[in-house]
C-alpha cells in the first residue's frame, strides 16, 4: 500500500515536471543562461568578434567616469521625476470623470484608451509630425496664443521700463523648436507620454469601481461635498492602486526605448538620451558588449530595488481587497 | 449630480475627447493629403483633392517620381522618392509581422496554459519554487538579457532570421503563466479528480476540459500576446538584418530615418496602415480587453 502511494506519487512528480517543462527549459535558456552570460560580459572585454577577456571591475570603473551614462541616468530620473507625477495625476482625473454616470461614458472611455493600442513607433511618429517645427500642428496651435501673451507681457515690460531687448523678444514670442531644442526636446517627450495613459487609467477605474459606494452615500449624508469625498473618500481609497501604478511607472520608465529612439535618436546633444538607448548604442552600435554588460546588471540591481520597496511596503498598503 | 457640476465634467470629458483624439485625425487627415498640402501653414484638416492614392504607395512600395521634400531648416529641395528612401512595400512587412505575431500567439497561449495547470493542479514537489521563480523573472526586462540573448541566437544561426522573435514563446511566458494559474486554480478540484478516475490523463484533462473552460482567460492572454508582439520594436530591430525580413514597427522607422522624416503624408498613410489592424481587433473584443487590463492591474 505504501509502496503503491509512492509509486503515484513519483509518476505525478515525472507528469509535473513534464507539464512544467516548457516553462523549465525556458527560464533555464533564455533566463538563467543570459543571466550568468551577461554578468560574465560585465567583468570582461568582449566586442562579439573576439572571445571575452576578463578585465575584472574595468567596465563598470569606466561607466563611473563615462558622461553619456551619467547623462542617460539623469534624463531617465528626469523624465520619471516629472512625467509620474503628472501622469498619475492625470491618471485619476480622468479616472473620476470616466466614472461618473453619463451617457456618453463608454466612448470617452474609448477614446481616452485608444492611443494604448498604438505601437510606440506609430506613436512617436504622430508626436513628431505635431512637434515639427516649421508646419506642426502644436507650433500652429501654440503661435496665436503665445503672440497676444507674449503683447500684453512686452506692454506691461515696457511699463514698467524694462530694456527694449527684452521688450522685443516677448513682443516676437515664438514656440519652442521642440525637438530640435535640447532644452525642449525632453519636455516634447514628457508632454507626449501625457497620451498613453490610458491603462493606468483603466486600472483606476477598476479600483474606483472597488470602493463601496455607501461611504459616498455617508459622506454626502454628512454635508461633504465633492471634492471633500474625492480627497477624503477616494484617495485614501484608491492610496494601494495609486502605489501600484507610480512603482509600475518606475520599473517602465527603465525600460523606455522607442519613443526617444524614433522621435529624437537621442538627441540633441544626449538631452533626450534614455539608460536604454545607451545601453542599446554601447552593445550594438559601439560593439562594447562589456559596459553594456555591466549597464544591464546595474539596470536590474535598480528594478529589484524598487521592487523589493513595493513588495516590504505591501502591507501598509494592501489592507483592503 | 447638479447641473453645474454636470456640465463641468462635459465640459472636462469633451476636452479631453479632442486632445486624445486629435493626434488620431491629424494622422488620418495628413495621410490623406498631397505633400505640398502636408505641409501647408495655416494647416487645413480637410485634405483637398483626398489622396487614397497614398494608401496604394504606401502599401505597394510605389513612391514614385521625384517630389519635393521640405528640410528640417525649411529649405525646399528635390530629391528622388525612389531611389533613396527604400521603397515602402507595407504588405511584405505586414506578413512578416502577421507571420511573426500569430506564431508567438500560438506559442504562449498554449505553453503558459500547459505550465499554469501544472503549477496550479498537479501536486508535485518543487512546483512552488518555479511558480517563485516565473514571479521574480517578470521583473527582469528584455534590454538586460538582449546582449547574451542575441549572442546565442547567434551561436545557432537564428540572427536574422525571425526565429528569436517567435521560439521563446513556445517556452512560456512568466507573467501570463502566473495569469492562467490563478485562472486554474478557482476551477473546484472535483472535476480533474472525476476525470482521472474515468482513466483521463493531465494532458487529456488540460486539452479537453481546461483549455474550453478557461477560453475567456485565453483570450486575454491571446490578444495581449498578439498585441505586444505586432507592437514589439526593439526585439526585431536586435534581430532582424534583411530588409525583406522587416516587421511593420521597424519598417516604418527605417523608413522614417532614411527619408530624412519629410514625407509626412505617405508616413502618416503607413502609420494608420500599422495601426489599423490593432484597433480592429480592439473594437471586436473590447470587454476582453478591458477586462484584462483590470486584472492584471490589481492582481
Amino acid at each position: 500500500m505504501k509502496r503503491n502511494k509512492a509509486k503515484i506519487t513519483w509518476q505525478a512528480q515525472c507528469m509535473g515536471v513534464l507539464l512544467a517543462g516548457p516553462y523549465l527549459v525556458g527560464v533555464a535558456a533564455f533566463l538563467v543562461l543570459p543571466l550568468g552570460m551577461s554578468l560574465y560580459y560585465s567583468f570582461c572585454h568582449y566586442n562579439m568578434l573576439q572571445p571575452p577577456l576578463w578585465v575584472g571591475w574595468m567596465n563598470y570603473r569606466h561607466l563611473l567616469h563615462d558622461h553619456v551614462f551619467w547623462r542617460s541616468l539623469e534624463n531617465t530620473l528626469i523624465y520619471a521625476a516629472i512625467s509620474l507625477p503628472f501622469t498619475l495625476s492625470l491618471s485619476v482625473l480622468l479616472a473620476v470623470l470616466l466614472n461618473q454616470p453619463l451617457k456618453s461614458q463608454a466612448l470617452y472611455r474609448t477614446i481616452i484608451f485608444l492611443p494604448c493600442l498604438v505601437p510606440m513607433v506609430a506613436s512617436a511618429l504622430i508626436w513628431q509630425w505635431l512637434f515639427n517645427s516649421d508646419v506642426g500642428l502644436i507650433d500652429y496651435l501654440l503661435r496665436g496664443p503665445l503672440h497676444l501673451a507674449g503683447g500684453a507681457l512686452a506692454w506691461l515690460t515696457q511699463l514698467f521700463g524694462a530694456a527694449p531687448s527684452t521688450v522685443a523678444t516677448l513682443r516676437n514670442l515664438q514656440p519652442p523648436v521642440w525637438l530640435g531644442d535640447p532644452h525642449w526636446a525632453m519636455a516634447a517627450i514628457i508632454l507626449m507620454s501625457f497620451w498613453g495613459v490610458g491603462q493606468t487609467v483603466v486600472i483606476f477605474l477598476a479600483g474606483l469601481q472597488d470602493i463601496p459606494k455607501d461611504l459616498y452615500e455617508a459622506a454626502q449624508m454628512d454635508g461633504i461635498g465633492a471634492i471633500g469625498r474625492f480627497v477624503h473618500v477616494t484617495l485614501p481609497l484608491l492610496s494601494p492602486v495609486i502605489f501600484f501604478n507610480l512603482i509600475m511607472g518606475i520599473i517602465g520608465t527603465w525600460q523606455i526605448f522607442d519613443v526617444p529612439y524614433v522621435m529624437t535618436g537621442g538627441g540633441p546633444g544626449h538631452s533626450t538620451t534614455f539608460y536604454t538607448m545607451y545601453l542599446f548604442d554601447n552593445a550594438f552600435n559601439y560593439l562594447r558588449m562589456g559596459p553594456a554588460s555591466a549597464m544591464a546588471w546595474i539596470q536590474l540591481l535598480i528594478i529589484l530595488f524598487f521592487t523589493a520597496i513595493a513588495f516590504l511596503t505591501a502591507k501598509k498598503w494592501v489592507h483592503y481587497a | 449630480m447638479k447641473l453645474p457640476q454636470r456640465l463641468l465634467v462635459h465640459a472636462l470629458l469633451l476636452l479631453a475627447g479632442v486632445a486624445y483624439l486629435g493626434p488620431f485625425v491629424w494622422m488620418v487627415s495628413t495621410s490623406l493629403k498631397k505633400e505640398t498640402q502636408a505641409v501647408q501653414m495655416p494647416p487645413q484638416w480637410i485634405p483637398h483633392p483626398v489622396q487614397w492614392n497614398n494608401y496604394v504607395k504606401a502599401f505597394t512600395g510605389n513612391s514614385g517620381q521625384s517630389q519635393q521634400l521640405v528640410a528640417a531648416d525649411g529649405a525646399h529641395r528635390t530629391a528622388k522618392i525612389a531611389v533613396n528612401p527604400p521603397a515602402l512595400d507595407m504588405s511584405l512587412y505586414a506578413r512578416n509581422t502577421l507571420i511573426i505575431a500569430l506564431l508567438a500567439t500560438l506559442g504562449t497561449v498554449l505553453s503558459s496554459s500547459l505550465v499554469a495547470y501544472s503549477l496550479a493542479k498537479m501536486e508535485w514537489r518543487g512546483r512552488n519554487v518555479v511558480f517563485g521563480i516565473a514571479l521574480a523573472s517578470m521583473m527582469v526586462p528584455f534590454p538586460v538579457l538582449m546582449v547574451p540573448l542575441y549572442r546565442i541566437f547567434r551561436e545557432v544561426g537564428w540572427i536574422g532570421t525571425n526565429l528569436p522573435l517567435w521560439v521563446p514563446a513556445f517556452f512560456g511566458a512568466p507573467f501570463f503563466i502566473f495569469l492562467l494559474r490563478q485562472f486554474y486554480l478557482t476551477i473546484p478540484k472535483e472535476l480533474s479528480e472525476a476525470a482521472i478516475m474515468d482513466g483521463c490523463t493531465h494532458f487529456g484533462i488540460w486539452w479537453r476540459i481546461m483549455l474550453p473552460l478557461t477560453r475567456p482567460a485565453l483570450a486575454v492572454v491571446g490578444l495581449f500576446s498578439f498585441m505586444g508582439s505586432w507592437n514589439n520594436f526593439l526585439g526585431p530591430l536586435v534581430y532582424l538584418t534583411h530588409q525583406s525580413t522587416f516587421t511593420l514597427p521597424l519598417a516604418l522607422q527605417f523608413y522614417q530615418s532614411r527619408s530624412g522624416g519629410t514625407t509626412y503624408n505617405l508616413l502618416m498613410a503607413a502609420s494608420v496602415i500599422v495601426i489599423m489592424p490593432i484597433l480592429i481587433l480592439f473594437f471586436l473584443a473590447q470587454k476582453t480587453f478591458v477586462r484584462g487590463i483590470a486584472t492584471t492591474g490589481l492582481k
